[in-house]
């Protein structure tokens, strides 16, 4: 009863005409942000705090805008995702994977509700999960030390081999690559710039957007002109959108493994919303097994991600909230739009300042109604974008995220850089070794390496501290038993296992 | 339909265009993403600079990461010392790394510093169960054993976090420095949480980033590293009264390019002391933990000199520089 009052309390400071209003402009806003490739969701919400205090806004006004223009992100970068095969920020990598493949059969609009309906559940049942645990959910960032980040890491690189559906050497090859990009920049550890050149704009690594806007955006652009606009992948068939109650009810499921998977994966500092929908897609991917067809545009294949990277973004305002930490690059942008609020979050939050903690979670939930309601007509709008010829497109699509990226660093040595792994891209592409698996070595390398080297410190060298708790030794055994082991059984076991959904 | 769609995209790249800049008004530049101490200063002062009537436009806020703000002091010394319509914010992260000779051979003359108005006072912190229950004990038993208390905090090896133990430790004469154990992870509060967790032994911060940890009871503050006790933590000692003679505060604050004319530099001096003054600013301060400190204009000049030194000569000692 306490929740309900809470929440009606909540409702109150959210819910009125102005408060409703902003919560469109910034389901809007953010669903445009998430989908145009080079603004992801947290240089869009930095890009509007200046916005909140030049319309003077006050506290709860100022966040219900910047939660909708979040979730509204969350929910954008799927767009891209499915109709360019080029996802609009990177927790939209994996959607790309069954998203575009789906598009190219004629079933964009399909894909979009689809992965609409499972962004909603995501984000959805995160927010129901916010608003009964946070509190005790906090206690779960105490749990992991550095042995059991590292063991959680590896079990997500153990699955990269798998994301690439025909040929998992090449998918190692290119995680290996990630994972020598992910070597740049100065080594918090000791202090040293490693692989910098001496280019100070190197010192703090690659942007995972430059890398993405490189490998994806600028890729197509060469191939494009290569091909003399006829072999463009862009430009999929086109078909009445009308939604697919059949796929939903059959993914059910799905989104609610992807979301507690997500959900979990966006607690924890650090990991945030690219592991959440990694591993929700990976884990599905393993319960359907050969018979699921993933990465060929299954409907569980667009659902899983978006559920999971969805609830991730909700998962990530738990330690937000209850601790401070920020569990993603967007998170850590509105934790310093709280403090300029002069709200600061912590443990003393929920009971010292419940009106803002509960006015946010009702705008939550209002900004995910909103989208829902808003993404499902909207779609047979986005699916129009793709009756533009691609001769159009795709020059203002690349130039859009040439402005984006400028705004990164404001420094033209990102757009060089992302011009580098635009021909990175098209060599790749032209060998036919996947471009995911670079994204996520770089994505989860760094975070990987981090991990095991504060392990060492800490334990002095001794590589037994990574099995020293049982959260890490069950990481490892999942990691084995999962995903390294069938890989060798593989070749022993005469018929591929079957795996009943 | 398809004019909308055009629409849409053109307000998508307004936007975008929207930050980078406009001529007419001010800029700050925050040295690193949204959402960190510099972005904070950035932020909260150029407001409070419009509010109060200080700056007749909002002052734009400019994110250029990299290098641990090294990418933005090389931008202003090379492409932009003479733009007296640009502040740029600073903290002892940026005067530790001069020191350091992190930013690729510049010095801190290449830039004029305005002032700093407000610091961030480091602190020692333990786990509430910790067995140690004042600064010596803790610092006993690291000469006893190094390997028994790690570190979190959340700068790099060898950056202003790090140095606060060391410097602690070289009071009491322990010299092998090399062997503390220092992990460095993303901010204070993931640093905080690894202490709580008893994943490490202690934490070494700012005062602002441990406020909600301390008010909810799960730590204890062994010392904080100032020369008075702080306003509002009255009951949190100094290290200087327990004996170890260490002061290291976080100001927070604003540098200037060096090429504009003493009449800019002079007039961006008394917009920072106009801050430095308003309620606001102290609203502000209250609510992030920071501590009185204003300095402004020649007096901050000479501070940082000393710092500056103070600095060269640990890390040459504790070996992070040669």
């Amino acid at each position: 009863m306490d929740i309900m009052s809470n929440l009606a309390l909540g409702f109150s400071i959210a819910l009125s005409p102005y408060t409703l209003f902003l919560a469109v402009i910034g389901c809007f806003l953010g669903t445009m942000i998430g989908a145009l490739p080079g603004l992801g969701p947290s240089n869009g919400v930095a890009i509007l705090i200046p916005i909140t205090f030049t319309l003077g806004l006050d506290a709860t006004s100022a966040l219900v805008l910047m939660t909708s223009v979040y979730y509204g992100a969350m929910y954008g970068g799927r767009i891209s995702s499915i109709l360019l095969n080029i996802p609009g920020d990177e927790p939209a990598l994996m959607t790309t994977l069954d998203g575009y493949p789906m598009a190219k059969q004629g079933r964009a609009g399909d894909a979009l509700v689809l992965s609409g309906v499972a962004s909603f559940v995501g984000a959805f049942l995160a927010t129901v999960g916010l608003l009964l645990l946070a509190p005790l959910l906090a206690r779960v960032a105490y749990l992991f030390g550095p042995a059991e980040y590292f063991a959680l890491y590896l079990l997500a690189f153990c699955t990269l081999g798998g994301v690439a559906s025909n040929n998992q050497a090449k998918a190692a090859i290119a995680s290996c690559i990630g994972l020598g990009i992910a070597m740049i920049g100065v080594d918090d550890n000791s202090g040293m710039p490693r692989l910098t050149g001496g280019n100070m704009h190197l010192a703090d690594g690659i942007d995972f957007l430059v890398a993405i806007v490189g490998l994806f955006a600028i890729a197509e652009v060469f191939f494009f002109i290569e091909g003399h606009g006829r072999n463009s992948s862009i430009g999929v068939k086109l078909e009445k959108v009308v939604v697919p109650w059949r796929d939903i009810w059959l993914v059910k499921w799905t989104m609610l493994r992807a979301s507690l998977v997500g959900f979990v994966a966006g607690i924890l500092p650090g990991a945030g919303a690219s592991l959440g929908s990694f591993l929700a897609y990976m884990s599905e991917k393993s319960i359907a097994g050969k018979e699921g067809g993933f990465g060929t545009g299954v409907a569980k294949g667009v659902a899983a991600p978006e559920s999971g990277n969805n609830a991730a973004a909700g998962g990530a305002l738990v330690p937000m909230l209850t601790l401070g930490v920020p569990g993603s690059g967007t998170t850590a942008v509105l934790l310093a739009l709280l403090m300029t609020l002069n709200i600061t979050p912590g443990p003393t939050l929920f009971t010292d300042r419940p009106e803002v903690v509960w006015g946010l979670i009702a705008s939550l939930l209002i900004a995910n109604v909103v989208l829902l309601l808003m993404n499902v007509p909207l779609v047979s709008f986005f699916v129009r974008i793709l009756m533009v010829p691609a001769w159009i497109l795709l020059p203002g699509v690349t130039m859009i995220s040439f402005v984006g990226i400028y705004s990164l660093s404001g420094s033209y040595f990102d757009l060089l850089l992302m011009v580098a792994f635009g021909v990175l891209g098209y060599v790749l592409r032209k060998l036919d070794v996947p471009t995911v698996p670079v994204i996520l070595g770089i994505l989860l390398g760094g975070h990987m390496e981090d991990a095991l080297r504060r392990a060492m410190v800490l334990s002095d060298g001794d590589f037994m501290y990574l099995f020293s708790s049982p959260i890490a030794i069950g990481f490892w055994i999942a990691a084995i038993l999962g995903f390294v082991a069938p890989m060798f059984l593989r070749n022993v076991l005469a018929k591929p296992q079957r795996v009943t959904d | 339909m398809k004019s909308t769609m055009n629409k849409s995209i053109l307000a998508g790249l307004l936007l975008s265009l929207g930050m980078v800049g406009n001529a007419n008004a001010a800029e700050c530049i925050a040295p690193a993403n949204p959402g960190g101490g510099w972005d904070f200063t950035c932020r909260t002062i150029g407001k409070i600079m419009h509010d109060i009537g200080a700056v007749d436009k909002p002052i734009q806020v400019t994110n250029m990461a990299g290098a641990g703000g090294g990418l933005a002091f090389n931008h202003v010394v090379a492409e932009r010392n003479d733009d007296a319509d640009l502040i740029i914010a600073a903290s002892s992260a940026t005067s530790t790394r001069l020191a350091q000779n992190a930013y690729a051979g510049r010095v801190a003359a290449d830039v004029r510093f305005v002032g700093a108005i407000g610091a961030d006072p480091g602190v020692i912190v333990v786990a509430k169960d910790s067995p140690f229950q004042n600064l010596g004990e803790m610092l006993e038993a690291i000469k006893a054993d190094p390997g028994s208390v790690a570190f979190a905090g959340g700068s790099a090896v060898g950056g202003f976090d790090h140095l606060k133990p060391l410097m602690l430790l070289q009071r009491v004469g322990f010299t092998d420095i090399t062997k503390v154990k220092y992990i460095g992870v993303d901010g204070g509060a993931d640093a905080i949480t690894q202490t709580i967790g008893g994943f490490t032994q202690a934490m070494t911060g700012d005062m602002s980033e441990i406020v909600g940890f301390l008010k909810a009871g799960e730590i204890r503050v062994l010392a904080v590293l100032t020369e008075e006790r702080v306003p509002g933590f009255d009951d949190i000692p100094t290290a200087k009264e327990q004996g170890f003679d260490v002061v290291a505060v976080n100001w927070r604050g604003l540098y200037v390019p060096k090429g504009i004319s003493d009449d800019a530099f002079d007039s961006w001096a008394d917009k920072l002391q106009q801050v430095a003054d308003s309620a606001e600013w102290k609203e502000a301060m209250v609510a992030n933990g920071l501590a009185p400190f204003t300095k402004v204009g020649g007096d901050f000049q000479s501070y940082i000199d000393g710092v500056v030194d103070e600095v060269r000569q640990l890390s040459k000692d504790i070996g992070v520089i040669q």
